[in-house]
């Protein structure tokens, strides 16, 4: 007996099998770039912060400098390692001098490479070491704190004033919120820069900037102590910046990211090269240091339909693990994403949802699902919309989902009022608290809709991802298949920041993040 | 009690229109819900204060039925009360399209015979706005709940550039492709800066002359036909518009126009 949906464990494993190998194919094209995003990331690690008399971010600066002087496909770790040998200032200096134009790296001599990873080593160890300790304190944490029970229950807080937001956040949390999201200002995926500073002006969301991070996290530690339950802070690691928004996550200890190229290409359409390659380094630093990565198929099923096109978040979620795999990130920090987005007018629809939601749950036991509310048919009417999100709960409790996004009765009408997220989390502990162990007490009829519906969607799934195996991930997204959006290779947004390494190239976080993960 | 019993014998017939009042069990009781949040402690201040705010809103016998402090400082309550004024409905006029329901095969016959060439249908979810629920049920192949998008029709190319699409990319596109309608669709939005992002469209639209030439649409869950008017639209259309109620609008217009 195969869990309670009776899946083919062959087809898993074969599917799985495919998806392993198209991650394969993206990674190798991965492994031979690098993107301005990850240098400024390198930057970053190396305590390179601040911005200039314009309000540039320094990091920005000193890779344009690398990038105009054509020394980026270098690397940042190996150039700026030599400029700390040949002019025996720190970083944070040499980016200075840098931008008041007073250092031009084009005027030093080169040293070898053995020579100058040699002395930016205890550089490189201070920074992992950091984010190390982080993780170890987030550990301690909640070992003194204790944590929510799983589904963590997940909201939003949205004002735009980093300040306003603390004051939402912690309301969160003493009403029973185990992860606060903090929703970027729109717009921001889009910058090729992380903006700096504690900020109080955005739309629709607040900018995520170090600062940020830093206000928001020692709240919820305040909050967390008061309740008595470790809090997760969560931000977004998509966009135009993910690895220095990785970096600068995990220096800050955040705990959860939504991290996704795939989400990104998609939807906010981001040049696939320049992501993927970005989105690499990103999870690196994610898995080493802790964090709970979200992907973002649920998306997929807000634009294509949720019945027609479950297979295609099956297929997405198996490459994406394998991606992750890559990386690094062990399944526990595997935040796949998922949603309940079926017409409600569908006779049995709840019948599909929960075979959906098993089946996500039994091809990937070990990871803390993340499973999305209904958006897509919240209609205005909240009466009906609180009933919508109630049996989105209940399939949650029935298949022991990782992470509940918490559904909002007031979806698609305006960003969630303080009274909205209390009622959305009295509606998830009461239905969680009440059908706490009924997953455990039932069994699945054999061959009936349940099975049927989900050994249907996951031989889709392979086909899928047969499929894509054939003709590589980027030639898929031109064809438009993820979310009926097509995407081309040489189009959307950031690809000029694209670079193919050079001979002397090393990215030495990615060298002891990956070795420091097996190694303890 | 005593209102009740002096209205029990009215029934629906004996409706007076020009004084309507809100309908919970029985006519004319006036009843209305209310939830909002106050930002004060809990206790029978706070809910004194709560009845006291009903009143100013024009509501009789205000009742507090649950109020909870939903975290430090802030009460939450749900209440009822009675409108006391009334609202003569017989004197209500709102600008509204009125056309006559159109299939998507009457929409593409009605394209052929009449405008006798394709027509160029461009679409987004404009300014801050990252929801792209409405212009894709609107546009996309699919459409929603058994209505075909524009993407259906034979007779229309439909693009739709999706989310977060600033004004200036939008009107470029539009000339592009030498557009006959743009659609503009806003969903969540904060602060009323949808107001001022369909402003700075229809301006710059003015400004590259081509305003006149292009029959402009607003859609979403807050915007209304007259709202659109107001703001220099062509046409406006709220919650529970479909494809070909759009598709109709604009090929109405586009025959009035050649």
């Amino acid at each position: 007996m195969n869990g309670k949906l009776n899946l083919n464990m062959n087809k898993v494993k074969e599917a799985r099998d495919y998806a392993q190998r198209i991650a394969s194919e993206v990674h190798d094209f991965v492994e031979e770039h690098t993107t301005v995003s990850i240098e400024r990331a390198i930057c970053r690690f190396f305590g390179i912060d601040g911005v200039d008399d314009y309000g540039i971010p320094i990091p920005n600066v000193v890779v344009d400098h690398l990038k105009s002087s054509n020394l980026i496909n270098d690397g940042a770790a190996y150039v700026i390692g030599n400029a700390i040998l040949e002019t025996g200032l720190s970083p944070q200096k040499i980016a200075e001098e840098i931008s008041f134009g007073r250092l031009d790296l084009r005027s030093l001599s080169y040293r070898s490479q053995d020579e100058v990873f040699d002395r930016i080593d205890r550089l490189v160890n201070d920074a992992v070491g950091k984010v190390k300790l982080n993780r170890e304190k987030r550990e301690s944490l909640i070992g003194e704190l204790g944590e929510g029970k799983k589904p963590y229950l997940y909201v939003i807080v949205a004002t735009g004033n980093i300040y306003e937001d603390v004051i939402q956040a912690r309301a969160a949390a003493r009403q029973g919120a185990d992860i606060v999201a903090v929703i970027r200002s729109t717009g921001q995926s889009l910058l090729d820069y992380v903006p700096y500073g504690p900020t109080t002006e955005g739309f629709g969301g607040t900018y995520a900037t170090q600062e940020n991070f830093r206000i928001m996290r020692s709240a919820l530690d305040d909050t967390g102590k008061e309740v008595g339950r470790y809090i997760r802070l969560c931000n977004y690691c998509s966009g135009l910046c993910m690895p220095e928004i990785a970096a600068m996550g995990a220096i800050e200890r955040l705990d959860v990211m939504l991290n996704d190229a795939l989400y990104g290409i998609l939807f906010r359409d981001i040049n696939m090269k320049r992501t993927l390659i970005d989105q690499y380094f990103s999870r690196v630093i994610n898995g080493f240091a802790g964090v709970i990565i979200n992907t973002g198929e649920d998306n997929y099923l807000t634009t294509a339909d949720a019945f027609e096109e479950a297979h295609t978040v099956l297929a997405s979620q198996l490459i994406n693990e394998s991606l992750a795999l890559m990386a690094g990130i062990p399944e526990e920090q595997m935040g796949l994403g998922h949603a309940f987005e079926m017409d409600p007018s569908i006779e049995n629809g709840f019948l599909y949802e929960l075979a959906q939601a098993q089946m996500s749950r039994e091809i990937f036991p070990k990871a803390p699902l993340k499973y999305m509310p209904p958006t897509k048919f919240m209609t205005g009417n909240i009466f009906m919309g609180y009933a919508q999100d109630t049996l989105f709960n209940v399939i949650s409790i029935m298949t022991n989902q990782g992470i509940q996004l918490l559904g909002m009765l007031t979806e698609a009408i305006h960003t969630p009022f303080m009274s909205d997220r209390y009622l959305a989390i009295e509606n998830a502990r009461y239905v969680f608290n009440n059908l706490r162990d009924l997953g455990d007490e039932i069994t699945f009829k054999d061959n009936g809709i349940i099975q049927t519906r989900a050994a249907t969607v996951l031989e889709e799934a392979l086909q899928l991802l047969r499929e894509i195996e054939s003709i590589g991930l980027f030639e898929t997204l031109e064809r438009g298949t993820f979310a009926n959006i097509k995407r081309s290779p040489h189009g959307g947004k950031g690809l000029d920041g694209v670079v193919r390494k050079g001979p002397k190239y090393r990215n030495p976080f990615i060298e002891k993040m990956l070795g420091g993960r097996n190694h303890g | 009690m005593d209102n009740c019993s002096e209205k029990k014998n009215q029934f629906p017939s004996e409706i007076d229109l020009t004084r309507v009042i809100p309908y919970g069990d029985t006519l004319n009781d006036g009843k209305v819900q209310l939830s909002f949040t106050l930002p004060v402690p809990g206790g029978p201040e706070a809910d004194e204060a709560a009845k006291q705010m009903i009143h100013k809103m024009g509501l009789k016998n205000p009742q507090i039925v649950f109020s909870k402090e939903i975290t430090i400082g802030f009460t939450f309550f749900v209440a009822y009360g009675e409108f006391s004024h009334a609202i003569d409905y017989t004197a209500i006029r709102v600008p509204k399209i009125t056309l006559e329901k159109m299939s998507m095969e009457e929409i593409d016959r009605f394209i052929e015979e009449r405008i006798k060439r394709r027509i160029v249908v461009v679409g987004a979810s404009t300014g801050t706005d990252a929801h792209t629920v409405g212009i894709d049920a609107i546009m996309n192949m699919k459409g929603f709940a058994g209505h075909y998008g524009l993407e259906r029709y034979r007779n229309i190319d439909a693009y739709n550039l999706g989310s977060q699409v600033q004004n200036e990319e939008l009107v470029s596109k539009a000339i592009e492709l030498d557009a006959d309608a743009i659609l503009v669709s806003q969903t969540v939005t904060a602060k009323n800066v949808h107001l001022r992002n369909m402003t700075s469209l229809v301006e710059l639209l003015e400004a590259e002359n081509i305003r006149k030439k292009i029959i402009l649409i607003a859609g979403g869950a807050r915007i209304t036909h007259e709202l659109a008017k107001e703001l220099g639209y062509d046409a406006g259309f709220g919650p529970g518009t479909f494809a070909e109620d759009v598709a109709a609008f604009i090929v109405h217009k586009l025959e009035s126009m050649i």
